[in-house]
């Protein structure tokens, strides 16, 4: 009731304005938003078709493997004569090469984004962060090979005394996927960093703060939320990178190891490995490749999950 | 009260209290000070004294160079690129550009209040405590927070949400929480932007009340676009304006200083009484 009398009076207010809508751009306003809507409908139907299509093929492979034995088993060898199905071992090997490109990429790539926004010249900025954005367009193939040909051989040599056993190391296969990162995680949260105010940059500094302390317990804290997504990123795109762990880090021990310097699969690696043209629909093998892709899935749904909750948790309001 | 700022040595405090008195040496000398961004110059041929324990304003009309003077009192123009200051700026008679001289360790004398209300997005507590860490002054914190909170006439309304987000506040509390920031260190200057311009008028009167108080113990200059709130506040008051020269630039230039009272009622530049007397905006 309020609102049409407030309607009525500001439309009085404005006697030249038609109240009735005019009839064509009615319609075009309503054709716009079905087609904004359809788009949008879009992905979501992607992503539920992605879903359905390891949906069955999953459920095949629980008719047959326990799910119990396929999460706790520590032996992974499907292909083998004497089968087995414990997930374990990739998965491990998925871990090891995440929490070692996160352990390359984020110190590097914070300390590059608070280089970028809070101490480089613009002149700088200008010429390093496309350079950046090239890096991160490099392909992982060539970043495989680098990896395998040039990473592993160059750290056998500078550290004799580890197990290099194989030619092969799921660690340094880690290292280079966190190269490949650091471009990602420094670019996303410089941008966090640029965008926090100018006013609390100022504010700070006008209290006698040094440009560290202002870089730390000012803008990093701001930018939290961005960093945090930065870092998500970046940890998605470790889960999911397949190339170069496919070329550095070999097809890995069938046995749950722990071995940074040695041969290990991750799960992308054993699928993209084994999800050939040879591979016969129907078999365990062939439902196997779903039912790793569907744990993957969950794996980055529940750290999506858990990364939202953080960022609401530490952001910091600036209005 | 004497007249004239360039007797101050004959001064005697009134009433025989004299802890605060006007007689020290001038906290800036600015002889014949200019600023420029790039090949801008924005502000030329300053001369002035600004005196220690008193309110001094900064008036004229917008793009002046107000805050860019105001701005070179603390070498935050040093965050500028392209912003240079010529010319001689003395803080207590020691040159405030000197090679040796760290701007980190000026602004931790020289304190400044922005235009728009800036706290951090952290709590009212880690606001006020935040410039305290930083100059690592020692001693219970809790004091030294509820001190400068009681000095911005804000301990009353937050005392009890202490750990509330800073923009919890209304827009002049937020502002009384700047200036409680400023003072948590104990600085000897604080500078301030226009502090009142984004306050409502019951917000504005507080924090001008705030600085009759505050000037007992610091040296204020301030940044206004409000006649009246220089008249109101300030002893001494400095009137700048915009001239144009043979090329065409727009250059800043410091008309006249003097006693507030002075400026305001006889004024002996014909551009200053114009201004007063909102000929000119
Ligand atoms: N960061 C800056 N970069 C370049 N020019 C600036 C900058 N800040 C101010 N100026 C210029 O300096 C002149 C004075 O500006 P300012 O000090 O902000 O005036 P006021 O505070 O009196 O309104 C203006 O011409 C303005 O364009
Ligand atoms: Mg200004």
């Amino acid at each position: 009731m309020a609102d049409s009398s407030m309607a009525a009076s500001t439309a009085g207010a404005n006697p030249r304005r038609p109240l009735a809508g005019a009839g064509t751009s009615h319609w075009g306003e309503k054709l716009i938003k079905v087609f904004l809507a359809l788009c949008a409908a879009f992905s979501v139907l992607v992503t539920t078709g992605i879903v359905l299509s390891l949906v069955f093929p999953t459920i095949s492979f629980f008719g047959q493997i326990p799910l119990a034995e396929f999460l706790l088993g520590t032996t992974w060898a499907p292909a083998f004569a004497q089968a087995s199905f414990g997930v374990l071992p990739i998965v491990v090997g998925t871990l090891i090469v995440v929490v070692t490109a996160l352990a390359v990429s984020v110190p590097i790539g914070l300390a590059s984004a608070i280089y970028l926004s809070e101490y480089a010249s613009s002149r700088v900025r200008k010429v390093v962060k496309p350079a950046l954005e090239v890096l991160e367009g490099i392909p992982t193939v060539a970043i495989g090979l680098f990896a395998f040909f040039f990473m592993r051989p160059l750290a056998e040599q500078l550290f004799p005394f580890f197990p290099w056993d194989t030619p092969f190391s799921i660690g340094i296969a880690g290292v280079a996927v966190g190269l490949l990162i650091v471009p990602l995680v420094a670019s996303v949260s410089e941008d966090a960093m640029r965008s926090v105010p100018a006013g609390l940059r100022e504010g700070a500094y006008a209290l006698g703060a040094s440009k560290m302390r202002v870089s730390m317990r000012v803008i990093f804290p701001a930018a939290i939320s961005g960093i945090i997504a930065a870092v998500v990123l970046g940890t998605s795109r470790a889960i999911g990178e397949t190339m170069v762990v496919l070329i550095a880090a070999g097809a890995g021990n069938p046995n749950l190891t722990f071995n940074w310097f040695g041969s290990a699969q991750t799960m992308t690696a054993y699928i993209g490995g084994t999800a050939t043209g040879d591979i016969s629909q129907g078999t365990v093998v062939y439902d196997t490749i779903f039912a790793v892709g569907a744990l993957l899935f969950s794996m980055t749904l529940v750290m999506n999950i858990i990364a939202t909750r953080l960022v609401r948790r530490f952001r910091e309001v600036y209005e | 009260m004497p007249d004239n700022g360039e007797h101050v040595a004959e001064r005697t405090a009134p009433g025989g209290v004299d802890t605060a008195s006007p007689e020290e040496t001038p906290v800036f000398s600015l002889r014949d000070v200019s600023v420029s961004y790039g090949d801008h110059l924005a502000l030329a041929g300053v001369n002035m004294d600004v005196n220690a324990r008193e309110v001094t304003a900064f008036i004229g009309p917008s793009g002046c160079g107000k805050s860019t003077l105001l701005r070179s009192l603390n070498r935050m123009n040093d965050l500028i690129t392209g912003a240079r200051v010529r010319g001689e700026l003395l803080y207590k008679g020691a040159d405030l550009y000197a090679p040796s001289v760290d701007a980190v360790q000026v602004r931790k004398r020289i304190g400044m209040v922005f235009q728009k209300p800036n706290p951090f997005p952290k709590s009212i507590y880690d606001n006020v405590a935040f410039g305290p860490r930083t100059v690592g002054m020692k001693g219970d914190m809790d004091g030294i927070v509820e001190k400068a909170l009681r000095g911005a006439a804000l301990w009353d309304e937050v005392s009890d949400r202490l750990r509330d987000n800073a923009y919890s506040l209304s827009g002049g509390q937020q502002q009384r929480l700047c200036i409680a920031r400023a003072i948590a260190v104990e600085p000897d200057v604080i500078l301030m932007d226009e502090p009142c311009s984004a306050l409502d008028p019951v917000s504005t009167v507080r924090v001008e009340d705030l600085m009759a108080e505050l000037k007992e113990r610091y040296s204020i200059v301030i940044v206004t676009h409000n006649m009246h709130q220089a008249a109101r506040v300030a002893e001494r008051t400095a009137f700048f304006s915009v001239q144009v020269d043979d090329a065409g630039n727009r250059i800043g230039r410091l008309i006249e200083a003097g006693e507030t009272g002075t400026i305001f009622t006889k004024p002996t530049d014909k551009r200053t009484e114009d201004y007063i007397s909102g000929r000119v905006g």
